[in-house]
């Protein structure tokens, strides 16, 4: 590979988009070249400062009040204008190419009730106020509070240094049981690891993904403890915090 | 389906994405409350075609809808800007990408990216917004700014290096 080779995919090296066999030739050239390990380090750092939470525009509560009014409004129908009509063909193109690009079925779901519980217990999460009962970047901390609160003790890793912070660790209710939910903070994105006792002789499971309403989410057990995570990272970086867990748990 | 039903799904579905669109439509506005009209304009186009969302990845949709939406106001308030095509005249072929000045990201502060960030055009500024603050593939970006995944690596590339090469001439400037 050739240091221009590199240049043009360095990017998409770097956002995890590259075939496995693209991938080893960048990292043996990379050990290489220490010119284009500069650029892949200035790249990296260009993306650091990009995730920045600073950077990302949170909605403002009134705007949310707005769209559910809209919302309700245009439950009812309405006089047609003709610049409504011009709206309702450009949305009617939106529409054609939003069914062209996902035909029903064409994710690969997990139709089953413990995603959609997941999916639930996510996206609640991220209400004000719901996130965590022990807000605490220590494992040492977050792992004794759950003792007590449910029936295994749940691995409770320090990834810090890979770029995944430990914010804290919550009690939550999924598929009829209580589980440990830990969460972590990616920039401006927050990672849902729900665990809970896999059922008696189920075994291992390799980690397999999935998305769900527009959440990327990794599921796998081990040790007798089955995982769930879920956030909305790209599946790259999902798959990627799900392998550094799994390399850290015993 | 009932009103209040349809409503509810469609809330269920949409709202938990909300902070999405409107970083989306922040971004390619460059105003709070700009972003707000384009997003509640994005959001009655969405509930009207909210019976034929099958599911799926709703996010992708929404951001769809809401890119559209952008690129509408765009073209009514600020047509110079309008233009979701480069100029393949003016903004390439790719020059080298800056290689011997490294950048360290200590070396950034928030002011200065998001004053270079919005000076990209509008292409560059989309894909890097779909990439890195909500994380989304090569294959949803294609999806939702509607161009080819070669398309979605290229403009990447190439807004990543007038970043790095604004943001280097910055901090040299020091």
């Amino acid at each position: 590979m050739t240091c221009a080779d590199f240049r043009r995919f360095v990017d998409a090296h770097l956002d995890g988009e590259l075939d496995l066999a693209r991938q080893a030739e960048m990292e043996e050239h990379l050990r290489s070249c220490p010119a284009c390990s500069r650029l892949a380090a200035a790249r990296q750092s260009l993306r650091t400062a990009l995730r920045s939470e600073e950077l990302y525009f949170r909605s403002p509560a009134r705007l949310e009040q707005r769209v559910r009014a809209a919302a309700r409004q245009g439950d009812r129908p309405r006089l047609v204008t003709s610049s409504r009509i011009g709206a309702a063909l450009a949305a009617a193109a939106v529409l054609a190419a939003a069914m062209f690009l996902w035909p029903p079925g064409s994710d690969r779901s997990w139709s089953d009730r413990t995603a959609q519980d997941v999916v639930s217990a996510h996206v609640r999460s991220l209400m004000p106020g719901h996130l965590t009962d022990v807000p605490s970047s220590e494992q040492h901390t977050v792992r004794p509070w759950f003792a007590g609160k449910v029936e295994f003790a749940p691995p409770v890793v320090d990834l810090a240094g890979d770029g995944f912070a430990l914010v804290g660790g919550r009690l939550d209710y999924v598929a009829g049981k209580r589980v440990a939910a830990l969460v972590y903070r990616q920039g401006a994105h927050l990672i849902n690891l729900f665990a809970w006792p896999a059922p008696p002789r189920a075994g291992e499971t390799a980690e397999s993904a999935s998305t769900r309403d527009g959440y990327n989410m990794v599921r796998w057990t081990r040790g007798g403890i089955e995982f769930w995570a879920i956030s909305d990272v790209n599946a790259a970086e999902l798959r990627q915090f799900a392998a550094l867990v799994q390399s850290r748990v015993p | 389906m009932g009103t209040r039903s349809s409503s509810e799904a469609f809330e269920r579905a949409l709202l938990p994405h909300l902070d999405a669109a409107y970083n989306l439509a922040r971004w390619l506005t460059r105003n709070g409350d700009d972003a707000e009209d384009v997003v509640q304009e994005a959001f009655v186009r969405a509930l009207r075609f909210f019976g034929g969302f099958h599911g799926g990845n709703a996010r992708a949709w929404l951001l769809t809808i809401v890119r559209n939406a952008c690129y509408d106001w765009l073209r009514r308030n600020r047509p110079a800007e309008a233009h979701d095509e480069l100029d393949e005249e003016v903004h390439g072929p790719s020059e080298p990408s800056p290689t011997a000045e490294d950048l360290l990201v200590e070396q950034v502060d928030r002011v200065r990216v998001q004053r270079a960030l919005e000076e990209l055009p509008p292409a560059f500024r989309e894909v890097l917004i779909l990439r890195e603050f909500e994380g989304l593939s090569y294959k949803e970006i294609a999806e939702v700014a509607g161009v080819k995944m070669g398309t979605v690596m290229s403009r990447l590339a190439r807004a990543r290096d007038a970043l790095q090469r604004q943001l280097t001439a910055d901090a040299g400037k020091r």
